[in-house]
């Protein structure tokens, strides 16, 4: 009985998303080290499906393989979107581990760097290849303008990606979401705080919308 | 660096106080496919120089630049790149129509890189980078 409704259910689901053509929509979450993307993917998987994604850390370079939740409903004012949403590691340059012997033993730094390079590859190669769409994640306490999210705004605008740019860790005294949105005015700029859920309701509003 | 130990002669990539820039033209980058582009800057980055493109990258190169410079970074060889440009990529500049129309004005723009490791800070403002070579 279970199974036959299970698979009911999944056929109306499947029908369902036959009719309103909606096919779930790859998001990637992208953004330099440490600006709070899993956090904003566990709240977003939380929020919507119950379980989380992957781990947080102060320790930048925590999420080293990109990491998917699939078919993540998100509804907002009727209007509603599944996606599967992709956290990235964040994007970078370079990597040192001499950075994170501070923190741990040096065959784990080593390890940790390693995994860093290949997660960030791997990230550009998807954002070429694998996206539908993509949120960028900045920490609003930081500068905006560096070398590293200039040129993948730039790298998403030329694969004429839909885009959305989210000002995170507001909750921060020094944040200031008026010089991110100073610095790439030509996109929509969501503040919000993933770790304290603050202003979550935009969030959810501009993903059904933008990405819907 | 305490001393060349080896006694080659010349003004290699090796010499001990001097740091090479490599000026590459926009005229020498064209026929040049973009694999290419990327191998000849990051040889010049792994030799410890630094390497200014007259015209810049465009964005898809950009991004193997990152990725193959990921792929290229080994502890205690190499810390990867810092890379700056000039003018800042025009963002926003990049139109659809832009494209179709063969303007990739928005690829035109000075680009610096140098080896992570060497090159203390990437300075730039609007109307100058400047680079902080260290010379240990
Ligand atoms: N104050 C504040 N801290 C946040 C917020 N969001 C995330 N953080 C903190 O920022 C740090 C990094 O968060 P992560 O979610 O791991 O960042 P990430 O972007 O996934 O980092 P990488 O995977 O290393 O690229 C953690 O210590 C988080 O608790 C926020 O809205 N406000
Ligand atoms: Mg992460």
């Amino acid at each position: 009985m279970g199974l036959l409704k299970g698979l009911k259910d999944s056929i109306s689901r499947a029908t369902d998303r036959l009719f309103s053509e909606q096919e779930p929509k790859r998001i990637g979450i992208y953004g330099p080290p440490n600006a709070g993307k899993t956090t904003l993917a566990n709240r977003i998987a939380r929020d919507w499906t119950g379980d989380a994604i992957g781990t947080e850390s102060h320790i930048p370079h925590e999420t080293r393989r990109a990491r998917r939740k699939e078919g993540v409903e998100i509804e907002r004012n009727g209007k509603s979107v599944t996606i599967d949403i992709v956290d990235t590691p964040g994007v970078t340059t370079k990597v040192d581990y001499e950075e994170f012997t501070g923190e741990m033993e040096e065959d784990d730094a080593i390890r940790r760097s390693r995994e860093a390079t290949e997660g960030v590859a791997e990230a550009m190669h998807w954002l070429r290849e694998d996206v539908d769409g993509v949120i960028y994640v900045l920490d609003s306490a930081e500068d905006p303008i560096t070398q590293v999210n200039t040129m993948l705004i730039g790298i998403i605008e030329s694969r004429d990606l839909p885009v959305l740019i989210f000002a995170n860790k507001i909750d921060l005294d020094d944040a200031s979401v008026k010089r991110i949105e100073d610095a790439f005015p030509q996109h929509k700029t969501v503040p919000l705080s993933a770790k304290e859920g603050d202003n979550m309701d935009e969030v959810y509003e501009n993903i059904a919308e933008y990405f819907g | 660096m305490p001393k060349a130990t080896n006694a080659d002669d010349g003004d290699g990539p090796e010499s001990p106080d001097g740091v090479q820039i490599d000026l590459i033209s926009g005229e020498r980058m064209e026929g040049m496919a973009s694999m290419e582009k990327i191998r000849m800057i990051l040889d010049g980055v792994h030799d410890g120089n630094i390497v200014i493109l007259e015209e810049g990258l465009s964005p898809d190169e950009e991004s193997r630049l990152i990725e193959v410079t990921m792929a290229e970074i080994s502890p205690d060889e190499f810390n990867g790149i810092e890379i700056e440009t000039y003018p800042k990529s025009s963002t926003g500049n990049s139109s659809i129509l832009g494209r179709i129309m063969g303007n990739n004005e928005s690829t035109k723009k000075l680009t610096v890189i140098g080896p992570a490791n060497q090159i203390e800070t990437l300075h730039k403002d609007e109307t100058l980078i400047s680079a902080l070579v260290s010379r240990n």
